[in-house]
C-alpha cells in the first residue's frame, strides 16, 4: 500500500472514529442519572465565582445530563449587563448589584433574587522570590493603586524596602474583584491607576505574577490556593495588625477589609422552570463541599437555608 | 404530431427549457458573486458606522496621537499609539526573523539545492505555515519563553520577543515560497551568463538573481508583515495585555488584535463608548493591512521586469 | 546535470520547447575549478560559507518545527486516551476532555461548508465562465483578492456586529458558521477558479461545436473535470477554518460547556478556543491537557490535508 493510501485510510478512520464516539454519550457518574429534565440555563458573570458555579454545573450534569448549563466568564459587570436585559438566567457576582444595575433591571422588567454562596478573602499576592515584603497596610495599598499614582519602586512604598521597580497585576474593570478592591482600598468606585497588566482572566494573572519576581497583584483567594507554591501571600494591615487571609480569618471577618461575600443572582422568571429550581437546590445542597474544594470559604448552613427558602418562596406555579 | 415535425418540435421545446435553465442559473450565480461584494461592504460599513460614533466623542487627532490607552479605566484615555507600537514591535521582530530565515531558505532552495532535496524540504516548510496559531502561542509560552529566560534577563513571562520570534517562524514559509517563486522566474539566460563569466553560486544569487527578483521579494516581505500585523492568538497568549509605548522587546505590550479580543471577551454591551473602541481599533487595523496588501501587489506589478 | 550540446557543425537544431521539456528544473553547473589566485579562493570560500548559512536557514526552520512537535508530544501524549476524547471539560485537569470542542468543530465545519461551497463555487463559475470583461468584474476579482488578506479578527468583529447582534442570532453555531463562511469564502473562490481554469479550452470548444449553450458546457463538461480540484481546494479551505481561533473566540467567547450542540441555535466551542482556554490556566495539569488537545487538532488537520492531497493526486488528469 502506498503511503498516500495509508494516510487516506488513517484520515477516514479518524473521522469515522470521532463520529462513532459522538453517538456514545459518556457515562461518568456512579449516581443514578435522571434524564427526564431538560432545558438550558444560561449563566454568566464573575470570574471569581466562576470556579464554584463551574463545579456545580459539572456535578449537576452527571445527575441530570439532559440540562445544558453553559457558564460564561464575562466578569461581574459584564455578567450583570447581560442579566439585566434578560439574556442570562443566573449571574455570578463577586460584589453586590449596584443601584444603576438595579434600575436597568427594573427598566427591562427583570425581577431577581440574591443568594449568597460563599466568602472570599481578596488576596494580595507577590512572587515567591520576593523575600522582603510580608505585609502591607491599607494606606500603602491605596498609595500604590490609586488613580494617577506614580509609585513604581518598593522604596517609595515604605522606607527600608529595596530601591527596585515593581510591576502590578490585577483584574480589569469588568471584574467584581476590581470593583470591590477599589471600593475598599481606594474608597472610590472604579478608581484605580491604569498602567498595570489587567486581565479579566485570573489565571493569566497567576501566571503573570508567578513568572515575574517583581510582581504585585490581587485576586480571589481560591486562585491563590490553587497554586500556593507559585505565589506568595501578603498580609494586610487595616489598623489591627497584619492578617493573612485564611479560611479562619475570612470566616470570622478578621481579614478585613478584603473579606467579601459572593453571590448568585437569579432571574425570578427563570424560576418558573423546574430545571432551574432543581439546579438551585442542587447548588445550595452541595455548596459547602464544592466551595471548600474550590478554595473559598463556605457560609454557615443557616445562610444556605435562607437561600433555599428564598428559592421556594419565589417561584410561582411549580412546587 | 408525428415523425420529423414532432422531433423538431420536441427539440425546440427542449432548447427553450435549456435556455430558461441557463437564465435561472445565471441569476443564482450572480447572487452568489454578490456575496463577496456584500462581505466587503459589510466590513467597511460596520467598521465605519461604529467608528463614526466613536469619533464624535473622541477626536481623531487625540486617538491617533495620544500616548495613553486606557479605555476601561477612569479616567478614560483613548490614545492608540501604545497599541500601534506594540503591534509594530511584534510584527517588526517577526519580520526580521522571517526575512532572514525565509530569504536564506529561498536562496538555498532556488540556487543551491538539488531537486530531490528541494522536493522534500518545500512541503516540510509549508507545514510550518499550516500550524494553527493557537499552537504557536502555546509553543511561545511553554518553550520559547523559558528558553529565552535561561540566557536573557527577561523579567516578565509575557514579552514581545518570544511572541515575535514565534510569529516570524509562522510567516517564514510565506516569505520563502513567494521569494522563491520570484527567483525561479528569473530567466536562466541571466544565470548562464554569470556562470559563463566564472561567478560562484553565491555571486549569481546575490548579484544577479536577487536583484532581478527583488520586487517579488519585497512584495513577499510586505505581505508577510501584513499577516504578522493581523495576527491575534500568538500575541494574545504570549505578549501580554499591558498597553505600553515602548521599543523594548523584553517588556509586556498589547497589540491592537489582543486588545480587540480582550474587550470582546468581557461582554461590553452595544452602544457604549468602550464597545465602539473595538471598531475604531478594527478600522485602523483593517486600513493598515489593506494598504500593505495593495502596496505589496503594486510593487510586483510595477517593478517586475518582463524578460 | 550535464547539458547536452549539439555537436558542432551538426545540421540538426534542437527545438527550444523540446529542450525545456526534457530538462528538469534549472540547477546551475558547479563553479569552474579556476585559477589558484587568492581572490578566486576567497570567492570559493565565501560561496561555501554562504551555502552553509543559507542551508542553516532551512535547518533552523525545520528544527523549530521539530521542537514544536516534540514539545507538544512530550507534554500531551500522556494525557491522550479515549476518556480524553470522550469527556467534557472539567475543573479537574485529569477529568477534562475535548468532547464539547470536537463536536463544536464538526458542527461549525459542516455549517461553514454548507454555506461556503455553493456561494464560493457559484462565484468561481460565474467569474470564470460567464462574466464579461468589464471593469466591474475586474473590481469584483480584485475585491476577492483583498478579502483573502484581511486579518481573521476583522471577520470576528463583523460576525459579532452582524450575525450575533444585528441578526440576533446570539452566540450560536449558526452565527459561527456564517462568520467562518465569510472567512473562507475568498479561498474557496480562488481555488475553484484555479480548478476551472485548468480545464483545457478544447473540451469547451468541442461542446460548443455540438450546440451546447454556456451553462450546458459548464454543467456537463467543465464542472465534472474541475470537481476534484475544487473538492481538494475546499477541504484545504475548511482545514484553515478548523484551525482559526480568533473569530470563534469572539463569537463563542470563553464559556464552560458540558454538552455538545444539538441544533444550530446552541452555544458551542471549538478545538482552538478550548485549547486557548486551557493554555491560560496555570495549574500544571492543564498544560498537559492543552497539549493533548493540540495533538488532536493537528491530527484532524493532518487527516483533512491528506484527504485533500489524495483526491488531487488520484483524480488529477494530466492533459
Amino acid at each position: 500500500m502506498s503511503t498516500r493510501n495509508v494516510t487516506l485510510a488513517l484520515g477516514i478512520a479518524l473521522i469515522v472514529g470521532i463520529v462513532a464516539l459522538g453517538m456514545n454519550e459518556p457515562d461518568t457518574s456512579l449516581l443514578a442519572t435522571d434524564s427526564s429534565l431538560s432545558g438550558t440555563i444560561e449563566i454568566d458573570g464573575s470570574s471569581t465565582v466562576f470556579p464554584i458555579t463551574q463545579a456545580v454545573a459539572e456535578e449537576f450534569r452527571k445527575v441530570h445530563p439532559g440540562v445544558q448549563v453553559p457558564v460564561g466568564v464575562s466578569g461581574t459587570g459584564g455578567g450583570f449587563k447581560r442579566f439585566v436585559v434578560g439574556e442570562t438566567h443566573i449571574s455570578n457576582a463577586s460584589r453586590s448589584i449596584k443601584p444603576i444595575e438595579i434600575a436597568a433591571a427594573e427598566e427591562n422588567g427583570v425581577e431577581f433574587i440574591e443568594i449568597a454562596v460563599g466568602f472570599d478573602g481578596l488576596s494580595v499576592i507577590a512572587n515567591p522570590a520576593n523575600d522582603f515584603l510580608e505585609c502591607l497596610t491599607t494606606d500603602e495599598l491605596r498609595a500604590i493603586w490609586e488613580p494617577g499614582s506614580e509609585v513604581d519602586r518598593w522604596s517609595d512604598v515604605r522606607d527600608g524596602l529595596p530601591d527596585s521597580k515593581f510591576r502590578l497585576y490585577g483584574p480589569d474593570t469588568d471584574s467584581g474583584t476590581f470593583d470591590y478592591f477599589t471600593e475598599s482600598i481606594v474608597h472610590l468606585e472604579d478608581a484605580s491607576r491604569s498602567d498595570y497588566s489587567a486581565s479579566s482572566d485570573d489565571n493569566v494573572l497567576i501566571r503573570g505574577v508567578s513568572g515575574d519576581k517583581d510582581a504585585l497583584g490581587y485576586f480571589g483567594y481560591a486562585f491563590y490556593s490553587s497554586s500556593p507554591d507559585k505565589l506568595k501571600l501578603i498580609a494586610v494591615d487595616s489598623g489591627s495588625g497584619c492578617i493573612y487571609p485564611s479560611p479562619a480569618t475570612i470566616n470570622d471577618g478578621t481579614y478585613s477589609p478584603l473579606s467579601r461575600p459572593m453571590f448568585i443572582y437569579v432571574n425570578t422568571a427563570a424560576l418558573e422552570r423546574e430545571e432551574v429550581v432543581v439546579f438551585l437546590n442542587f447548588y445550595l445542597d452541595n455548596a459547602t463541599t464544592l466551595v471548600e474544594e474550590v478554595g473559598y470559604v463556605s457560609l454557615p448552613e443557616a445562610m444556605y437555608d435562607d437561600g433555599r427558602a428564598l428559592v421556594s418562596s419565589s417561584f410561582g406555579s411549580l412546587n | 404530431m408525428t415523425g420529423f415535425r414532432a422531433s423538431v418540435e420536441s427539440r425546440r421545446h427542449a432548447r427553450r427549457w435549456v435556455r430558461a435553465e441557463q437564465k435561472v442559473v445565471l441569476v443564482v450565480l450572480v447572487l452568489a458573486t454578490l456575496v463577496s461584494v456584500l462581505a466587503t461592504v459589510g466590513i467597511i460599513y460596520t467598521l465605519l458606522k461604529e467608528s463614526y460614533g466613536f469619533f464624535q466623542v473622541v477626536p481623531v487627532w487625540d486617538f491617533i496621537t495620544g500616548t495613553k490607552w486606557a479605555p476601561l479605566f477612569e479616567p478614560q484615555a483613548f490614545g492608540v499609539l501604545p497599541l500601534i507600537a506594540g503591534t509594530l514591535l511584534a510584527a517588526g521582530l517577526a519580520g526580521i526573523v522571517a526575512l532572514t530565515l525565509g530569504l536564506g531558505a529561498a536562496i538555498y532552495l532556488s540556487e543551491y539545492a538539488p531537486d530531490r532535496v528541494r522536493r522534500i524540504i518545500k512541503p516540510v516548510l509549508e507545514v510550518l505555515a499550516g500550524i494553527p496559531t493557537v499552537v504557536y502561542g502555546f509553543f511561545a509560552l511553554s518553550f520559547v519563553t523559558p528558553l529565552l529566560q535561561s540566557f536573557l534577563p527577561i523579567p516578565v513571562i509575557f514579552n514581545v520577543l518570544s511572541a515575535g520570534i514565534v510569529m516570524g517562524l509562522m510567516i517564514m514559509p510565506m516569505v520563502s515560497t513567494l521569494s522563491e517563486d520570484a527567483m525561479v522566474a528569473v530567466p536562466r539566460e541571466l544565470r548562464d551568463a554569470a556562470y559563463a563569466l566564472g561567478a560562484t553560486r553565491f555571486e549569481v544569487a546575490t548579484k544577479v538573481v536577487v536583484p532581478a527578483a527583488l520586487p517579488g521579494i519585497v512584495a513577499a516581505f510586505i505581505l508577510a508583515l501584513s499577516r504578522a500585523i493581523g495576527e491575534t492568538l500568538i500575541v494574545t497568549i504570549a505578549a501580554g495585555a499591558t498597553p505600553n509605548l515602548t521599543l523594548n522587546p523584553l517588556e509586556s505590550i498589547q497589540t491592537m488584535t489582543a486588545y480587540i479580543v480582550q474587550v470582546s471577551l468581557g461582554e461590553t454591551p452595544q452602544g457604549t463608548l468602550v464597545f465602539k473602541t473595538i471598531f475604531a481599533v478594527g478600522l485602523l487595523l483593517f486600513l493598515m493591512t489593506l494598504i500593505m496588501n495593495i502596496v505589496g501587489r503594486w510593487v510586483v506589478r510595477r517593478y517586475t521586469e518582463r524578460y | 546535470m550535464e547539458r547536452e550540446q549539439p555537436p558542432l557543425g551538426s545540421a540538426r537544431v534542437t527545438s527550444p520547447i523540446a529542450a525545456s521539456v526534457t530538462r528538469p528544473r534549472y540547477s546551475g553547473p558547479t563553479p569552474p575549478a579556476g585559477s589558484s589566485s587568492t581572490r578566486s579562493a576567497w570567492r570559493r570560500w565565501r560561496d561555501r560559507f554562504f551555502f552553509v548559512l543559507f542551508f542553516a536557514s532551512v535547518v533552523i526552520g525545520i528544527l523549530a518545527l521539530a521542537a514544536l512537535v516534540i514539545d507538544v508530544m512530550t507534554d500531551g501524549l500522556g494525557s491522550l486516551d479515549f476518556s480524553f476524547i470522550n469527556s467534557y471539560p472539567s475543573r479537574h485537569a485529569e477529568e477534562s476532555g475535548i468532547r464539547a470542542a470536537l463536536f463544536g468543530t464538526i458542527w461549525i465545519t459542516v455549517g461553514t461548508a454548507a454555506f461556503a461551497i455553493p456561494i464560493g463555487v457559484g462565484t468561481a463559475i460565474f467569474l470564470e465562465e460567464f462574466a464579461p470583461d468589464h471593469w466591474a468584474v475586474r473590481l469584483v476579482q480584485l475585491n476577492i483578492a483583498n478579502l483573502a488578506g484581511v486579518p481573521s479578527i476583522i471577520y470576528g468583529i463583523l460576525g459579532l456586529a452582524l450575525f450575533v447582534q444585528a441578526f440576533a442570532l446570539d452566540r450560536s453555531v449558526l452565527a459561527g458558521s456564517l462568520t467562518m463562511t465569510l472567512l473562507v469564502l475568498p479561498i474557496v473562490i480562488i481555488v475553484s477558479q484555479e480548478a476551472i481554469k485548468a480545464v483545457p479550452g478544447e473540451f469547451r470548444d468541442a461542446a460548443f461545436a455540438l450546440g451546447a449553450n454556456r451553462w450546458q458546457v459548464v454543467k456537463t463538461v467543465v464542472l465534472p473535470q474541475a470537481i476534484p480540484g475544487i473538492m481538494s481546494g475546499i477541504i484545504l479551505a475548511l482545514s484553515r477554518a478548523v484551525g482559526e481561533a480568533a473569530p470563534m473566540l469572539m463569537i463563542s467567547s470563553l464559556v464552560f460547556l458540558t454538552f455538545i450542540p444539538s441544533s444550530p441555535g446552541d452555544r458551542f466551542t471549538v478545538l482552538p478556543v478550548q485549547i486557548f482556554n486551557w493554555v491560560s490556566l496555570p495549574q500544571p495539569g492543564f498544560q498537559a491537557v492543552a497539549s493533548a488537545g493540540i495533538i488532536i487538532l493537528l491530527a484532524v488537520l493532518l487527516s483533512l490535508n491528506s484527504i485533500a492531497i489524495w483526491i488531487r493526486n488520484r483524480y488529477q488528469t494530466r492533459y
